[in-house]
């Protein structure tokens, strides 16, 4: 078995991990005085995770060079949308027992819930475009699009925010992890236009997207198409 | 009657234990026994007619929570923010020695012990819904007797129109209060009518036996017709006053609830809505009832009062 094909196991174990205690707990009876909010809490919660660890497949590659990693992205990637659909399917049909004028009342009306929910329609072209063939067909546009992932993960740190009570560091801890995965992209990216001389960023993307590495370009949305589909090419 | 509530004597406990039978209640047979008559002649509207009531009654029976699912699942903030951490962490209460001050506007201030309440007023037991505000519920038999009666000890003065209640500070016997969550100590109040009216009760036991740690002991507040932040826990003084006094989740969400706090489904909180709860044990959630069902005995408390402002 090769290194990648085992980290790729390793990262679908760890991903479905999750999921299977909670079927564990909930066939035994172990998911507490309240088992629906038991999973909706574990599923938001691991939606949320997983979201921050694509995010940090990136910085990860980068920052300590592990190549290998950038191939997990997407695994980790629908993983993350699996369990925000989890996590959706729990709030509307266990919590709100499909009683849709409760649901649409709570998503217009409570600003959690429609932060929550604005995420999850956000992630649904990405988890559709997931695909090579998307990525083939859409190109550059492929990585603009998936830029809606950075939005969608300061709603969901939002919609974790509105909705605890009083304690916020639980929240905070992802708002910090986030800041500092938003953090990186933004000081690369600024870092990288002070060193260019072109100001004006589109003017920038094109100039600089023959000269870098297409890693580099992917990151930074100015990839071509092949880049995208071959990121192990050698640098030119 | 769309309420639920029992009265038995301490000696009579033992019956309540032994059957399944006992622990499915019917609303219907809220009053058992002899001694629950000397009791219901206590509560306004126990003994009318219940015809007209039928329409707003719960289509679904109020079986008894599990001891230990109301032991397992609590808000004690001062154990730690999670449902879990009070049963976690509550054993580092020390339950005895334990005081009682009453001061403010009474004739007689003073502290009394726990031992003293214990012996001095007889515990009844109450099975009273407790509807959090976070719309899931629970039907607990607690043990206890009405406050009016620990409050009437201590000989209110006519200028005393609020109570305030205070939970103990001690972030080493509780851990939660080494962060500011909230501000400690914990505070709840009520109004003197509110305090003196029979339904609310001072608890030192529950499921025939005493409190748990994590539920409040060992004296705590039960004020079935509002969210169960109102009733507060482990109760270490209790302050008779003029003014509206300070209470610990109005000041700190003043967004959410101010001082009443009466359960009411036509009125939501501002991140979810209060039409329904879940019953914990229950899948699917049922109506929440105004007053939590207990409006016959205290809605006229409120009279001419809009609950849609005074929250």
């Amino acid at each position: 078995m090769t290194g990648r094909r085992a980290l790729g196991i390793v990262i679908i174990a760890a991903c479905l991990a999750p999921a299977l205690r909670l079927a564990w707990q909930a066939a035994f009876g172990d998911l507490g005085a309240n088992p629906i909010e038991a999973v909706e809490h574990a599923t938001g919660a691991w939606a949320l995770r997983l979201v921050l660890a694509t995010l940090a497949v990136t910085p990860l590659r980068r920052l300590a060079g592990w190549q290998a990693i950038a191939k997990q992205r997407r695994t980790l990637g629908l993983f993350a949308f699996a369990y925000v659909v989890a996590h959706f399917f729990t709030w509307s049909v266990l919590d709100n027992e499909l009683e849709w004028a409760s649901i649409v009342e709570d998503i217009a009306k409570r600003p959690f819930v429609t932060v929550g929910f604005t995420a999850f329609v956000l992630l649904i072209p990405l988890a559709a475009t997931s695909t090579r063939a998307s990525i083939k067909r859409l190109g550059k546009r492929w990585v603009k699009l998936h830029r809606l992932v950075y939005v969608a993960a300061a709603l969901g740190v939002l919609h974790f925010f509105w909705l605890v009570k009083k304690d916020l560091r639980p929240p905070l801890v992802y708002a910090v992890v986030l800041a500092v995965l938003l953090g990186l992209r933004i000081w690369w990216r600024y870092s990288k236009s002070r060193s260019s001389t072109v100001r004006r960023p589109s003017a920038r993307a094109f100039s600089i997207a023959r000269s870098q590495s297409p890693r580099t370009a992917f990151d930074s949305g100015t990839a071509t198409r092949s880049d995208v589909l071959n990121p192990d090419r050698p640098r030119t | 009657m769309a309420h639920l509530l029992r009265f038995l004597r301490t000696s009579d406990v033992r019956t309540r234990e032994i059957t399944d039978r006992d622990v499915y209640l019917r609303r219907r047979e809220f009053l058992t026994g002899a001694a629950a008559i000397a009791g219901a002649a206590l509560i306004p509207g126990c003994s009318r007619d219940n015809g007209s009531a039928t329409a707003a009654e719960p289509a679904e029976p109020d079986t008894l929570t599990p001891k230990e699912k109301a032991t397992a699942y609590n808000n004690f903030y001062e154990f730690g923010t999670d449902k879990t951490d009070p049963a976690e962490y509550a054993g580092s209460l020390r339950t005895r020695p334990w005081t009682i001050a009453v001061e403010g506007e009474v004739a007689k201030p003073g502290t009394i012990g726990i031992e003293d309440v214990l012996t001095a007023f007889p515990r009844q037991e109450r099975v009273y819904r407790l509807r959090c505000v976070e719309a899931w519920s629970m039907v607990i038999p607690w043990m206890g007797f009405p406050l009016g009666d620990f409050l009437k000890r201590f000989e209110p003065t006519s200028r005393a129109k609020y109570v305030q209640f205070e939970t103990l500070v001690d972030p080493s016997q509780m851990p939660g209060q080494k962060r500011d969550v909230l501000e400690w100590p914990y505070r709840e109040g009520l109004r003197i009518d509110e305090a003196m009216h029979p339904l609310a009760i001072f608890a030192t036991g529950f499921y025939g036996g005493d409190l748990a740690n994590q539920n409040g002991a060992p004296l705590r507040l039960v004020v079935p017709w509002k969210y169960g932040f109102k009733s507060i826990k482990s109760i270490v003084k209790v302050r008779l006053v003029e003014q509206l006094p300070y209470t610990t989740w109005a000041a700190s969400a003043p967004d959410e609830y101010g001082f009443y706090a009466n359960v009411n489904p036509d009125v939501d909180h501002p991140r979810w809505s209060q039409r329904k709860e879940r019953r914990i044990g229950d899948i699917s959630k049922r109506a929440t009832l105004p007053f939590n069902g207990y409006a016959a005995e205290v809605a006229s408390l409120y009279a001419g009062m809009d609950l849609r402002k005074n929250l």
